[in-house]
């Protein structure tokens, strides 16, 4: 056993750093560190400059335009891309969708819609949750009905983050109520410019649009769009779901937060000294990073033992640790500047705003990143879903 | 021993309560909390019409009660409503200074603030005090017949829209001292001073305030040169038991938004209420309200006791509801699953006020630490 980088993974390291100093705009770091909005248009940008170094699909094998990285590699990409301070990839063509069709869908697809996703033609928008299908995802409602070349689908599905950007959904759909609720779905692609499909936002407790509901009335589905088998979608669901959670541990986020925290606290007076000197306080952050260490080998020794393959339900164990870690992170940013967090000044957060910061800068976002991470705990299927997955499938309980 | 209120009490929070529930539901309160001001001047003159305002302050102010009890049944109510009108920033820690310590002349202007057409404000948290209660830079320099004042002040509640201010500047000793700071009347017109008003997180308005050279007269001065400490102090602790009962109210109007819909919200075919795993954390949450109004009724009744008895309950209380609201807040949106994470639903801005109490006077880890503190004086 060594926990040591090996040579070359420190090599590959300053590889990643060279690039990263080389080709991530200036811009886009200092919006990324200051908690400013980022907008589709950066997204897009980023996403291009990482695939022009082929450097955009980390999951994907190399024949379809991966990286091929091994787990190790990944997980040095990352850090470095959190800490340079690089918008996120956004995960929903490259983390979920990508995965599934390499996994599950014809070559027509592959070859139409993989390469889409690399060069950023389409913003993949997920269908998966309605408002009576959250945590019991397999109840849900959405009907596509075969008429000829087509499917006719109608229904809701809800919480489709950044759907106000998407020109594509990967749908999940009822085609059959027979049997167990799991048997009667499909996965269905579905051009968001079809008529009939409406997207409405939802505005979250911190004010922000990055939700959606969507609405779907009589669309129409060509019948080619379907992926792998009508009926079979939940195993393509779950597949998806377990590429989700890997990414929400958020090793490399929780890192950054941690160090933003440090910073913070350091620049804050409690008691006549520094708030990181605060017995209370330095105690709070102290425990937070002992976890964080070992959540972080955690995570290694998870990703590492899975390989290529998809990582099994111990991606539920990643997620509820990784998520009450950077909710607690987020916690202590928020307290670490006292009365400042009071201050709401949303308009602050986009780029072109220049006014003066109220109180010290980088303040104004903490409470509102605090309360907008409570979905941390949430989405991808709650912490007491990855309980239930947990204790069935790994404890036979 | 008993636990109940009086009549006159009963009647209060009755009052108080019929108008929440009559009058000031969720939608009322986002749109009074949208406006310029951050409140609704109608709404503030109907509770000053009601009589809440002067419910928060002594006969001997022209107010008809003051004691804690009465903060505490005022705030409770007003913490069902997640009421944003100015209680708190007019009602306790404005006027208590001058209930304190106030000339007659500066009592006699508390008429107008129990009218509900005088509006105040604390001045007194700085850009770098944190929750540090004797950490003043500001100055009052002594002129010829009054005072000259200097310098910054961070977060006053409801500052931008006060008539008068009282400011906490020193008048002698080093920046931290507890000794030296004296407190002052001041016009919020007045001629040198500059406000940045702008909204809160939890939905009400506060201001950076800015005094270069303001020049008041002897008469400003509220009680002794030096002696604002105390005064503030007292005034501090009014305001934790103001905060507490206004939480106390928040958490069971949190409470029973969660359990209505644990009781209707149905997954895998049954309310999720029926899910032990739900089940339990429900039952912790209640346990922690009960001790969190156990902690109210403990800081009110100590309100009169000695300085230092008085002060280890106002830590003791504002670490325990510290605790409780963060508890309460998180649990509240982790058991409605994504509802309660949407500005449209209710539940999501009472967690959010939760969270946001800890900021205010003073958060859970400053309390632990000044409870051992004030607890190692007697030892």
């Amino acid at each position: 056993m060594d926990l040591n980088y090996t040579a070359d993974e420190v090599a590959f390291r300053d590889e990643v750093r060279t690039f990263l100093k080389e080709k991530l705009p200036a811009r886009l770091s200092t919006k990324v560190k200051a908690g400013k909005r980022i907008t589709k248009e950066d997204y897009e940008l980023w996403h291009s400059i990482l695939n022009e170094r082929g450097w955009l699909a980390l999951h994907w094998p190399k024949e379809h335009g991966g990286t091929g990285w091994t787990p190790i590699q990944k997980h040095i990409f990352e850090e470095e891309c959190v800490s340079a301070g690089t918008p996120r990839v956004i995960a929903f063509g490259l983390s979920m969708l990508g995965p599934v069709l390499i996994q599950f869908a014809s070559d027509a697809h592959k070859n139409t819609y993989l390469p889409r996703i690399l060069n950023g033609d389409d913003w993949w928008a997920q269908g998966y949750s309605e408002p009576g299908a959250g945590s019991d995802l397999a109840s849900l409602q959405t009907r596509a009905v075969r008429e000829g070349d087509h499917y006719i689908v109608n229904g809701q599905k809800t919480w489709t983050t950044l759907g106000q950007h998407g020109n594509m959904m990967f749908c999940l759909v009822r085609t059959s109520t027979e049997g167990k609720p799991q048997e009667g779905i499909s996965f269905l692609l579905i051009d968001m410019n079809t008529p009939g499909i409406e997207v409405r936002p939802i505005i979250t407790l911190d004010g922000e649009h990055e939700v959606n509901d969507i609405f779907l009335t009589d669309v129409k589905v060509p019948v080619e769009n379907l992926v792998g088998e009508e009926n079979k979608g939940w195993t393509y669901a779950k597949f998806l779901l377990t590429y989700e959670r890997t990414g929400i541990a958020g090793v490399a986020f929780a890192k950054s937060a941690l160090d933003k925290l440090k910073r913070v606290s350091n620049s804050q007076t409690q008691h006549g000294r520094p708030l990181s000197k605060d017995p209370l306080f330095a105690a709070r952050m102290a425990q937070v990073e002992i976890d964080l260490k070992a959540m972080e080998l955690f995570n290694l020794r998870i990703v590492a033992a899975a390989g290529e393959k998809a990582p099994g339900p111990e991606s539920s164990l990643l997620k509820i640790k990784g998520t009450v870690i950077r909710q607690e992170i987020t916690d202590l940013l928020r307290r670490a500047v006292g009365p400042y967090a009071m201050p709401f000044s949303p308009e602050q957060l986009d780029e072109g705003n220049n006014e003066e910061p109220i109180g010290p800068d980088g303040a104004n976002p903490l409470a509102s990143s605090y309360f907008n991470n409570r979905k941390l705990s949430i989405y991808g299927g709650s912490n007491e879903i990855q309980r239930i997955i947990v204790s069935k499938q790994m404890l036979g309980l | 021993m008993h636990f109940d209120l009086s009549e006159e009490r009963q009647m209060l929070a009755d009052t108080t309560n019929r108008f929440i529930a009559d009058r000031y539901d969720i939608k009322v309160r986002h749109a009074n909390a949208k406006l310029d001001d951050g409140f609704n001047r109608e709404t503030w003159a109907e509770f000053a019409d009601l009589g809440l305002i002067g419910a928060l302050l002594p006969a001997d102010v022209g107010g008809f009660g003051g004691t804690g009890e009465d903060i505490a049944v005022i705030f409770e109510s007003l913490g069902r409503g997640l009421v944003v009108e100015p209680f708190l920033a007019t009602g306790i820690l404005g006027a208590a200074p001058i209930v304190e310590a106030g000339s007659a002349a500066q009592k006699a202007m508390l008429e107008d603030v129990i009218a509900g057409t005088t509006l105040l404000a604390l001045a007194h948290g700085e850009p770098d005090s944190r929750y540090e209660m004797a950490s003043v830079k500001t100055r009052a320099r002594k002129t010829g017949d009054g005072w000259q004042i200097t310098g910054n002040k961070a977060v006053v509640l409801n500052g931008d829209t006060a008539n008068k201010l009282v400011v906490s500047a020193r008048t002698s000793g080093e920046d931290t001292s507890e000794a030296g700071i004296s407190l002052f009347l001041v016009d919020a017109t007045a001629a040198g001073i500059t406000r940045r008003g702008y909204s809160n997180v939890d939905g009400g308005r506060a201001a950076e305030i800015m005094l270069d050279n303001v020049s008041v007269g002897a008469d400003a001065l509220i009680g002794s040169e030096g002696d604002g400490h105390a005064i503030l102090e007292a005034t501090y602790a009014k305001g934790v038991v103001a905060l507490a009962a206004e939480s106390v109210g928040a958490l069971e109007v949190s409470r029973d938004i969660t359990l209505e819909y644990m009781k209707t919200r149905k997954q895998f075919g049954k309310a999720i209420g029926s899910f032990q795993a739900l089940q339990h954390r429900m039952v912790d949450v209640c346990i922690e309200i009960e001790q969190a109004r156990s902690a109210v009724l403990l800081v009110v009744s100590t309100l009169d006791e000695d300085r230092h008895t008085r002060e280890l309950n106002v830590s003791a209380a504002k670490n325990l509801i510290g605790r409780i609201n963060r508890l309460v807040a998180e649990e509240v949106i982790q058991l409605h699953g994504g509802m309660a994470m949407t500005w449209e639903y209710a539940a999501g801005h009472y967690s959010k006020r939760l969270t946001m109490i800890d900021h205010q006077l003073g958060d859970t880890d400053y309390h632990l630490q000044r409870y051992v503190d004030l607890a190692a004086e007697v030892a």
